[in-house]
């Protein structure tokens, strides 16, 4: 066995993984351990900004950005995370400053900042500058500036290691069984304290802004070992996905002017939110957009409008826009300079996902009970800081300043007092089963018989990734019903028994990365059932949760959050709910 | 309006080496359906889904913006998330970058790039106490270094240059791209530091603005420019240079 032993392991080397690692890295022992190189990570991709109220541009106030962020949320935020969240961002933000991080800067040399959706002045009288930015590539500039940090101080990195399990014993968590790609190895990490931050699972819809990577693996390996998964619902379609293709174009666009138009030239969001116009939240954007398609005001009839950035002009494009109008250039051959950006909304962020406390500890049920040494930061978690929606920002946000919790509190509280638990017996069991069942299905087909090498009997990936992004797409999308997420369930059932027989081509060792998709499709799959039985139950409208059967907000039934545990039935996750903390911010209806 | 775009055959022939089975690496060629608009990437995922799981390469973000899937295309390095069929013809060539060891068919150790990028010292050197808040910056301050924080560690740069073949112990033009991004930085103090480190003889000078680097930067930056500033800053002893 490779064994392997670490104060702490942190799983994940995005935003909120590599933030927890400079809170350790000087005074204990710690590994990365990421299913890629760290600077692949998905927090590079996002573009507009990280919101804190730093009052650069104008005046400002975190209150403020609380009661968006809760508003935001359709009040399904826990507010005492949320004013920790917006408190702290101040303070993290000039944290990643000192670190080197490149801002566009005011002509006074300070951090400049921009509009974003969602993000209001005295609570909610009109937009605010509150997103402070890299041009549209603030993610990148982030995770490479704590990527950079992690080289200052030699962060240990296991590159290319796939978490499959995760250890629980005595009632702590104690370690993770990760495969080596490169030759197939499982290796055991033990741990006092692990912390999850392995992003999110947006591969399970067809259309999606997720990279390749983001397959929720996180969640399931705790979901099977018995942690409950929150608000999983709660799934976040950003409006403006490029056509067909799903790649993001930020909401900086619109914070920086740009605006949408159906197949009339009209500027339709103005007709649904008065005062923030294309500034709404995006759950609301998402559904303006979907409306006016369904109304028959799509472009050429189809299911796209237009994003229109020309009137901006050219220097302010190259500026402030110039990644997501090369996305446009690339890949539909579209000139923002002059033309309209066909777009439609995009499977983007988990609100929910893996429930914490506030210091980033895992919680496993209704009463907050904590797992020790177990922690999860970043969009695997749910502190909840999103409720029903995110606001655009806040997930970077929410990475620096959780993330950096997790980490503080792991050095400051939990280091200091805790032992390595023993390790369970034949700790990689599990692990090396799914490994070595899933290779001999490769060389002898699902049936069992044999065959030559790879060419065994059996289905193989492809068909069961299409019929799942495809059917999430369908089913638990922009819009819901009772009919449709029945039907799902009932898909995902067939699914989970699809992928128990599947046949890999591939029964190599080395570098094996169609192992590697197979395990991350049965992940997506995991993910697809909290999300569909949460989605089943909660019958109201919330937030990304909108049902056409309960159009409105139920406050008296479903203020509350959902806990979504796994059982032995499958497609048949065990719901508990646990109440939502509200602080100062009474639940009110949403008007933009 | 998107361009539609019919469906057509094209040919991928892509080089490949499984050391499980063999030794030397062999061509393989694949017939696949794409339409104009796919991206190699999508053509790639394609093949491997559909037809070969054997055929192995690393990808993510699908966007230009991860920096995995860096491999020689039709004799360029290129990610291959950036290039459409439409751009590309019906035959289409696929080889791992060159002068990086093979791990299994496009997949190439990146630990020696990431080895020479740690030598540059790339993190922010300042023990100055830090402000309350942010450190000050100008707007042309920050312009000074723009166009170097935009590399990915993609290694395409690295991949396509002669020296970085010829010798390599050489630090290469991705690790002098991440120098300029801080040497140039006002914010930084440790420029000298890296000055020295790149004046030596693994350093600036084994560049020979031959500029396959720029040509081959999927993110656009002027990479030969970058290594020339540096090279400036080392002859003239100082940054404050155009």
């Amino acid at each position: 066995m490779n064994y392997h032993k670490f104060d702490v392991v942190i799983v994940g080397a995005g935003g909120a993984g590599l933030m927890s690692a400079m809170q350790l890295a000087h005074n204990s022992s710690i590994a990365v351990i990421s299913k890629l190189y760290p600077t692949r990570s998905h927090t590079g991709a996002a573009q507009g900004g990280v919101a804190a109220a730093l009052g650069n541009q104008e005046e400002d106030n975190w209150k403020w950005h609380m009661f968006d962020t809760v508003k935001g949320g359709d009040y399904l935020v826990d507010q005492d995370a949320a004013a920790i969240l917006t408190r702290e961002a101040i303070d993290a933000v000039y944290e990643l400053e000192h670190w080197g991080l490149p801002f566009n800067r005011t002509e006074d040399g300070k951090i400049d900042q921009r509009r974003f959706g969602g993000h209001s002045r005295n609570f909610g009288e009109g937009p605010v500058r509150r997103s402070c930015y890299a041009a549209d590539r603030t993610g990148h500039m982030i995770l490479q500036t704590m990527y950079q940090q992690s080289v200052k101080n030699q962060v240990r990195f296991f590159n290319e290691y796939m978490m499959l399990d995760l250890l629980i014993n005595d009632g702590q968590a104690c370690g993770v069984v990760a495969l080596c790609l490169r030759d197939g190895s499982i290796h055991t990490f033990h741990a006092k304290a692990i912390v999850l931050a392995t992003g999110g699972y947006g591969r399970a819809w067809r259309i999606t802004s997720n990279a390749l990577a983001c397959t929720g693996d996180g969640m399931a390996v705790a979901y099977r070992r018995g942690i409950p998964l929150e608000d999983m619902e709660m799934y976040q379609f950003h409006p403006t996905g490029l056509y067909k293709v799903g790649i993001l174009l930020s909401e900086a666009a619109r914070g920086e002017g740009a605006y949408l138009l159906n197949s009339e030239g009209e500027r339709f969001c103005v007709r649904y939110a008065p005062t923030m116009e294309e500034l709404a939240p995006r759950d609301m954007v998402s559904r303006f957009i979907y409306d006016e398609i369904a109304a028959g005001r799509g472009i050429d009839g189809k299911d796209y409008v237009y994003l229109s950035v020309a009137h901006l002009g050219k220097e302010k494009i190259d500026a402030k826009l110039p990644d997501i109008t090369d996305f446009a250039r690339n890949y539909l051959g579209v000139e923002p300079y002059y033309e309209p950006v066909p777009i439609q909304p995009t499977a983007h962020y988990a609100m929910g996902g893996i429930p914490t406390d506030i210091e980033g500890r895992v919680v496993v049920d209704e009463h907050n009970t904590v797992l020790p040494g177990l922690y999860a930061a970043g969009e695997v978690a749910c502190v909840s800081v999103h409720g029903a929606n995110r606001l655009g920002t806040n997930s970077l946000v929410d990475l620096i300043v959780f993330g950096r919790r997790a980490g503080k509190h792991i050095a400051a509280k939990w280091l200091p007092e805790a032992d390595f638990a023993p390790l369970p017996n034949a700790p990689d069991a599990f692990a090396t089963e799914m490994v070595e069942s899933l290779l001999a299905r490769g060389k002898n087909g699902a049936n069992g018989k044999n065959s030559q090498n790879g060419k065994g009997t059996g289905e193989t990936q492809e068909a069961l990734r299409a019929d799942l992004r495809d059917s999430m797409m369908e089913n638990v999308g922009v819009v819901r019903d009772e009919q449709r997420l029945t039907a799902q369930l009932a898909r995902v059932v067939e699914l989970k028994q699809r992928w128990r027989n599947l046949r890999l081509m591939d029964t190599s060792r080395t570098f094996n990365t169609e192992l590697m998709e197979v395990v991350e499709l049965g992940n997506l799959i995991e993910c697809a059932e909290a999300t569909v039985a949460g989605a089943l139950a909660r019958k109201e409208s919330r937030g990304a949760h909108y049902r056409t059967d309960y159009p409105k907000r139920d406050d008296v039934n479903f203020l509350k959050h959902t806990l979504a545990y796994r059982t032995e039935h499958v497609g048949e996750p065990e719901l508990r709910y646990k109440p939502v903390v509200i602080t100062e911010f009474e639940p009110k209806e949403r008007k933009y | 309006m998107p361009a539609e775009t019919s469906t057509r055959v094209v040919q991928v022939k892509v080089k490949r080496y499984q050391p499980d089975q063999s030794a030397k690496p062999f061509w393989q060629e694949y017939r696949v359906e794409a339409e104009g608009n796919d991206r190699l990437l999508d053509v790639l995922n394609k093949i491997k889904w559909e037809q070969d799981g054997t055929l192995t390469y690393r990808r993510s973000c699908a966007h230009g913006v991860c920096g995995s899937d860096a491999m020689r295309v039709n004799g360029r390095n290129r990610l291959a998330c950036k290039l459409l069929v439409n751009d590309l013809g019906a035959r289409i060539s696929v080889e791992p970058m060159l002068g990086f060891p093979v791990i299994r068919d496009l997949v190439v150790d990146m630990d020696p790039f990431f080895a020479k990028y740690e030598k540059i010292k790339p993190y922010l050197i300042n023990d100055e106490p830090e402000p309350r808040t942010e450190r000050q910056q100008s707007p042309e301050q920050r312009e000074r270094y723009d166009e170097t924080t935009k590399c990915i560690l993609c290694g395409a740069c690295t991949g396509s240059c002669p020296s970085v073949w010829a010798n390599a112990e050489w630090v290469g033009p991705a690790s002098i791209v991440n120098a300029h991004r801080f040497i140039f930085d006002s914010r930084d103090r440790g420029g000298a530091e890296r000055l020295q480190i790149l004046s030596d003889r693994t350093g600036v000078w084994r560049c020979r603005t031959i500029f396959n680097c720029s040509e081959a930067c999927p993110r656009g930056i002027p990479v030969t420019d970058a290594i020339e500033e540096v090279k400036r800053a080392i002859m003239y002893g100082t940054t404050d240079i155009a």
